[in-house]
């Protein structure tokens, strides 16, 4: 049922937002929505802050000889890796519009565990504070892998601090998951079969996987490196009998894992951009639906391939390099499968279906570059150089971050019942990929060259790649602020949205308004069809 | 060195190896995103929505052949990047058996390396082209990673541990060494200069840089000055077992198992005399040298013990004459 047609200006009726006021309604709430919007808040000034110390960087590295003092150098890296993995990219999708949209997508009220999903939120406002505090009483130098023996013994700075806010933020990430898995498992609506899962709810399900078995990995690793820094108890550094490539391993046991647990939600996004603006189903939607969970398992059977050069087994790292390959196969089949959609499509062009072809090149990129690194006789040569840098950010950036703009584009009309300016909203979507493309595409060939990570000061014939690094980085700063600015403004002044401005399928379009009630639905909604019936008749609420 | 070059010089004969593989890498890594680029805009632009109001496209629920086709084909061309790449990796990290053995610290930010005839460089390495070279590293702090990108060539330096790599060089010149694992303050200063030499040239360098003692002569002067010649005498008749062609040989354990004696063995038995008791001898005889003895010293001391050993006799000298030959 739906009272209101699909264009009609919506009312500003009774919705989550407007429901109730004041402080205490945000920061005691629970319901799903809200605390997807203080995720969103959290991590949008997180990642600004991890910005502001890529700026730094980016800036002492216009010259070979350095702007900065290396240790301020050394933290400016530290910090960014720190903040921008564990406090923006493991909880950037799943936190806020997973948070958000979950429910609305299976057709709940809410997560199974509305107060823990409350607890989530300050357990990571928790990590967080102990991570700026270590930024504010001088910083951490460790890099955020923290390798043991210089974490635990060698490095003068704020090493605890830091790495208890990465401890309790992992808290957070487990209950998120925790939440997700039952809730995907027990509350979805009459009629919605796993077959007819979102996508995204998928890309979700694995991902929850992953954040309960591989998080209290990282936190075990940081126990043992706080029982060694403090206590001294020889479990990593070799001088008090322990062995650093062990906490090699059980860092990547999590780590690896974990950039799965960033990229996968992103791809949930794409599979619903794509078929809402091609106006066709997934192609090969079991294929996708199951290459998450393949991703998810083989994720965690990769690991070693950070340790070619570390000192593990050759046989051990040739059985890490061919897992590797393997888990490049269900990556693949998505691209694949995400192109196949668009054939014989009705494709149109708004905001969120750029940010969705700026996901698929830069990701294939990303992964493409990920089988030099997989190929252990090159990977030797390209390991600890910016190659890696450049990889990563390719997947995290080009992927991941992409993949947020786009999704907040996306579901910006269903989450605030306001439209954004599009054509800014272009702009940016271009001034975003040109810039990214210029700050990460020399970093390939800097390192080739053989140009460190990490280094506060360069060889000089590595200058020029740097300096287009740098140019390319104040432009996707630029390309980062503008849609800043224009949400900002269009929350507020924007024009309302009509339920469905996409005319896209899904539970949250189709039997939510804009913005949901509270509790999500007028009436519990009843699934009788497949996820993307593009083509099939407009059946909105059918009872 | 050109400003614009994509690929650093190749200086060693795994170097080209290691950029053809490369080579074949860029060549299905651009083939594959050209044609998904091709692909999609292809489709974006056939396939756009003329009107507002096109009818909804007949849905195409998928293909299990395309879906095999895009699977294996790929999967193919990744076999070929794992052997190969195994392969290489293989090769790379086996020395052969005749290797000229040179020997590495690192230390939070320096270099230090030895040679067998004595020399030693802070932050140099120099090496003669056309001969296999072996370099076993260690670490006296955190750890660090000897990068020659000229080489294509890295490996970690993990404290309480040897490491070992080895390459061949080819071409004259002079060429970066970094450290590639982050170590703290001045991990970007932690570089140095690998110079590859003819044979003849670098025969002269060695005499010019000649110390009087070779590393085994000065791991004998250790020996003494730490004692251990008091009970390990060179015959079995004293307190612990003779080091006379220990080296390379197997060892038998009192726990009933048996080790090969190598770097890392010799290693460990003198810094924690008792992980691994030979049988036949007690426990708690000989001192723990953990903490004692620096990693220089250390590597002397073993590349004197190997000198004992029939089958590398008189190391130092034989190394020298041998590139002599060349």
């Amino acid at each position: 049922m739906s009272t209101t047609l699909p264009h009609a200006p919506t009312e500003e009726r009774v919705n989550y937002l407007n429901a109730d006021y004041g402080w205490q309604s945000w920061l005691f709430t629970t319901d799903h929505k809200r605390i997807a919007l203080l995720y969103l808040f959290s991590i949008t000034a997180f990642f600004f802050v991890g910005g502001a110390f890529a700026v730094g960087m980016r800036l002492n590295l216009l010259r070979p000889d350095g702007l900065f003092q290396h240790d301020t150098y050394n933290k400016l890296f530290t910090m960014h890796g720190i903040i921008m993995v564990f406090f923006f990219l493991v909880p950037s999708i799943p936190a806020t519009l997973g948070n958000f949209l979950v429910p609305l997508m299976i057709g709940a009220r809410d997560l199974a565990f509305p107060r823990i999903n409350l607890l989530s939120w300050y357990i990571y406002i928790v990590g967080g504070v102990f991570a700026l505090t270590a930024i504010v009483r001088g910083g951490v130098d460790t890099g955020w892998t923290f390798y043991a023996p210089f974490s635990s013994t060698y490095s003068n700075t704020h090493v605890i601090l830091a790495a208890i806010g990465v401890f309790v933020s992992g808290f957070s990430s487990i209950l998120t998951g925790l939440n997700f898995i039952v809730t995907i498992h027990k509350m979805r609506a009459p009629g919605m079969t796993w077959g007819r899962l979102p996508l995204f709810v998928w890309a979700h399900y694995a991902t929850s996987l992953i954040q309960v078995l591989g998080t209290p990995v990282i936190a075990i690793t940081i126990v043992l490196l706080g029982l060694e820094r403090i206590l001294h108890a020889g479990i990593f550094d070799p001088a008090l009998g322990g062995d650093p490539v062990l906490f090699q391993h059980l860092f990547w046991f999590y780590s690896h894992p974990a950039v799965y647990i960033m990229i996968l939600p992103g791809m949930g996004v794409i599979s619903e951009i794509i078929a809402c603006f091609s106006r066709k189903a997934i192609f090969g939607y079991g294929f996708v639906a199951f290459s998450s969970v393949a991703i998810a398992v083989l994720g965690f059977l990769v690991w070693g391939h950070h340790l070619f050069v570390a000192g593990q087994s050759m046989y051990a790292s040739m059985v890490f390099s061919f897992i590797s390959f393997l888990v490049a196969v269900p990556s693949a089949i998505k691209v694949f499968n995400w192109t196949a959609t668009m054939y014989r499509g009705s494709i149109s062009f708004e905001t969120p279906m750029l940010y969705a072809f700026g996901f698929i090149g830069l990701f294939t990129i990303g992964g493409l570059t990920g089988l030099f690194l997989a190929t252990m006789a090159i990977d030797v040569h390209l390991t600890d150089t910016y190659f890696v840098i450049a990889h990563f950010h390719y997947v995290m950036v080009g992927g991941m971050v992409l993949a947020f703009l786009g999704g907040i584009h996306f579901w910006f009309p269903k989450i605030t019942g306001r439209m954004y300016p599009e054509n800014w909203a272009r702009i940016a979507a271009i001034i975003v990929f040109v810039g990214f493309n210029l700050t990460f595409f020399p970093q390939f060939i800097v390192g080739y060259l053989g140009m460190p990570r990490r280094y506060a000061t360069y060889a000089e014939e590595f200058q020029v790649l740097n300096v287009l690094s740098t140019a390319g980085a104040s432009i996707l700063g630029l390309g980062y602020l503008i849609p800043m600015i224009y949400l900002a403004w269009a929350w507020r002044k924007g024009p309302r949205a009509p339920q469905n401005p996409w005319h896209a399928k899904g539970l949250e379009w189709e039997n939510s308004p804009s913005p949901p009630p509270t509790f999500n639905f007028d009436e519990q909604p009843i699934v009788t069809e497949e996820a993307y019936n593009y083509a099939g008749e407009v059946q909105v609420g059918r009872h | 060195m050109p400003t614009l070059s994509l690929v650093p010089p190749r200086a060693s004969t795994g170097a080209g190896q290691v950029d053809a593989l490369y080579g074949y890498l860029l060549v299905v890594g651009i083939a594959m995103t050209v044609l998904i680029f091709v692909v999609v805009v292809f489709f974006a632009l056939k396939y756009r929505r003329k009107s507002p109001d096109e009818p909804p496209p007949k849905p195409i629920h998928g293909s299990i052949p395309l879906e095999l086709t895009w699977s294996v084909i790929p999967f193919l061309f990744m076999l070929v990047m794992f052997a190969w790449g195994t392969k290489l990796y293989f090769d790379n990290y086996t020395p052969p058996r005749d290797t000229l053995d040179i020997y590495v610290v690192g230390k939070q930010w320096m270099w230090k390396v030895q040679y067998p005839d004595g020399q030693r460089e802070i932050n140099e390495l120099h090496v003669p082209t056309g001969r296999a070279v072996k370099i076993t590293l260690a670490s006296e702090d955190v750890i660090h990673s000897f990068f020659l990108p000229a080489f294509r060539l890295k490996h970690d330096v993990v404290p309480g541990s040897y490491q070992t790599f080895w390459f061949q060089a080819t071409l004259p010149g002079r060429y970066h060494i970094f450290c590639a694992e982050y170590c703290g303050t001045n991990h970007s200063r932690m570089i140095g200069w690998v110079t590859v030499m003819e044979p003849v040239a670098y025969q002269n360098w060695l005499a010019g840089s000649a110390t009087g003692a070779s590393m085994a002569e000065q791991g004998q002067k250790l020996f003494d000055q730490f004692g251990c010649v008091t009970c390990h005498v060179t015959d079995s008749q004293g307190r612990c077992p003779s080091l006379r062609n220990v080296f390379g040989n197997p060892v038998q354990l009192e726990d009933g198992r048996t080790v090969v004696a190598n770097e890392a063995y010799i290693r460990e038995s003198i810094l924690n005399p008792n992980a691994k008791i030979v049988k036949g001898y007690k426990h708690d005889v000989m001192p723990v040298f953990q903490g004692q003895i620096s990693e220089d010293n250390l590597l002397q001391l073993i590349v004197y013990i190997k000198s004992l050993s029939a089958s590398t006799a008189a190391p130092a000298k034989a190394a020298a004459t041998q590139v002599q030959k060349q």
